[in-house]
């Protein structure tokens, strides 16, 4: 099988899935939200899920940057960028995410100025390089990324940029998992908590959720094994009655965050009252903006921005995927109307997304695999038919 | 662009100590830094790098899991290497 070729700790993996096994209470079922999009990636690259007992199901959570982009901030960036006075820079992954007029690739074959960026740096020297236009950066991601937003910002002050401005729609993790708890879709049994994200806030800030309700949080990094051990963890803390923070990425992630990084984000930006993110609507103090002492590197402060609320199309079920309410599989359009080639949705466009992960690895639905390999492995030909055998990748 | 990629710090820009040239997968390029102004990178070290800045340090253990992680899932690392050899940053 797959996780076999690639992986020579798979002795590991189904050592720690037969201790996972063994804390699992008769007829208990336990649901772990894995809040990044990256650790969705893993799940599905390595079918980590067949491993797992049937007790154990991962719930996919909103931490992939791109999905929970509304349509009406797109609509709002594709109108900044339709000035010509403007210059638009955005990261390779938001160019394909869809506005109700299309998406910035759209835009940019119509012949609107909007440039791929690796690093919002790299608007600088756009800038420096046009001063009679105004280049602004389509700020998104979450405390990953705000500290490269921040930083660039910091950069353009010192260097006394005058044309550089971002579009700022940075969100914040912790306020989308309280709405989550909140939310009586769902009961969660404990969190998978995002690694890159941890590196800059720390795991302080996730303290709330084993606190305030219960649920143990184990911090996690990107490696099959990492997946595995912190479910492992997960279950050791119910098994004894425990909700605590843990981190199992200490080899990256220090309990206290970076420091220079949430100074530079405390210093450039400041939570919004409120943000709409795509599925769970609006969420109080959930988004960062530019503050005032920033002002002329604000675009919604430079440009009129419409700021008009669009709903999602009819069709698409992000929200309640997002929500980990809808496995991908459920929803009506997936894998048909919307795939990664010409995607209705946001989770099928970034490959973090929880239906782009599913659909890459051929990842239909949890029975189909279950089927396939019961098939194989009681047939004479054993081992044939691996699971996700059908992926695309 | 939500990956971290990690890369070997070469050297530190004489001109600039806030940023620093990065071997990533044979590509070399310039990257900032300043989020590690606490503890900075010295050539030879490893740091995990998102969007053209240094996040954290890892080991050289780590920078090897990682890569073969990122290896390992194909188009979304390539996208994002072939963003990294397009990057301007300086």
């Amino acid at each position: 099988m797959r996780f076999v070729d690639e992986f020579r700790d798979a002795d590991k993996a189904h050592a720690l899935a037969a201790k996972i096994t063994a804390l699992c209470e008769p007829g208990r079922q336990y649901k772990f939200m894995e809040v990044c999009g990256g650790h969705t990636h893993t799940i599905y690259k390595h079918g980590l899920e067949d491993y797992l007992p049937e007790a154990i199901n991962l719930v996919h959570g909103p931490g992939c940057p791109v999905c929970v982009i509304p349509m009406g901030r797109v609509d709002d960036a594709m109108a900044l960028a339709s000035d010509p006075n403007v210059i638009m820079t955005s990261f390779g992954d938001m160019m394909r995410v869809p506005g109700s007029q299309g998406s910035f690739f759209d835009a940019k074959a119509a012949g609107t100025d909007i440039r791929m960026v690796y690093s919002p740096l790299d608007s600088l020297k756009i800038a420096r390089q046009n001063p009679e236009r105004q280049v602004v950066f389509m700020a998104i991601g979450f405390e990953t990324t705000a500290p490269s937003t921040a930083m660039t910002m910091l950069r353009a002050k010192a260097e006394g940029l005058k044309n550089f401005s971002i579009f700022c729609n940075h969100v914040t993790i912790i306020p989308a998992m309280k709405a989550i708890l909140d939310s009586p879709d769902l009961r969660l049994d404990g969190f998978i908590g995002p690694g890159h994200v941890s590196t800059v806030i720390g795991c302080r800030p996730f303290e709330f959720v084993a606190r305030d309700y219960g649920k143990p949080v184990v911090v996690a990094g990107f490696e099959p094994l990492d997946i595995l051990q912190s479910i492992y963890m997960l279950m050791v803390q119910l098994s004894e009655g425990r909700s605590e923070v843990e981190n199992q990425y200490s080899r990256v992630v220090p309990w206290d965050g970076n420091v220079v990084a949430l100074k530079a984000i405390a210093q450039t930006m400041e939570l919004r009252p409120y943000f709409e993110w795509r599925g769970l609507g609006f969420i109080s103090h959930s988004a960062l903006r530019v503050r005032e002492e920033y002002a002329e590197m604000d675009a919604e402060r430079l440009f009129s921005v419409p700021g008009v609320r669009v709903a999602d199309p009819k069709a698409c079920q992000c929200g309640e995927v997002l929500k980990g309410v809808l496995k991908p599989w459920e929803c009506k359009v997936f894998g048909t109307a919307c795939t990664p080639e010409t995607p209705i949705g946001t989770c099928m466009v970034s490959p973090e997304g929880a239906c782009a992960a599913y659909y890459n690895y051929g990842r239909m639905n949890r029975h189909r695999v279950a089927e396939t390999t019961s098939a194989a492995a009681g047939s004479a030909s054993a081992g044939s038919a691996p699971a996700g055998s059908a992926g695309r990748s | 662009m939500c990956l971290g990629i990690p890369g070997e710090v070469i050297e530190i820009s004489p001109d600039h100590p806030d940023l620093a040239k990065v071997d990533v997968s044979g590509v070399k390029r310039l990257i900032n830094i300043g989020l590690l102004a606490d503890d900075p990178p010295k050539p030879g070290e490893w740091v995990l790098i998102h969007v053209g800045f240094a996040l954290s340090k890892i080991d050289e253990a780590e920078a090897a899991a990682a890569m073969q992680f990122l290896e390992g899932i194909g188009q979304a690392y390539e996208d994002e290497i072939a963003a990294l050899r397009d990057s301007m940053i300086d």
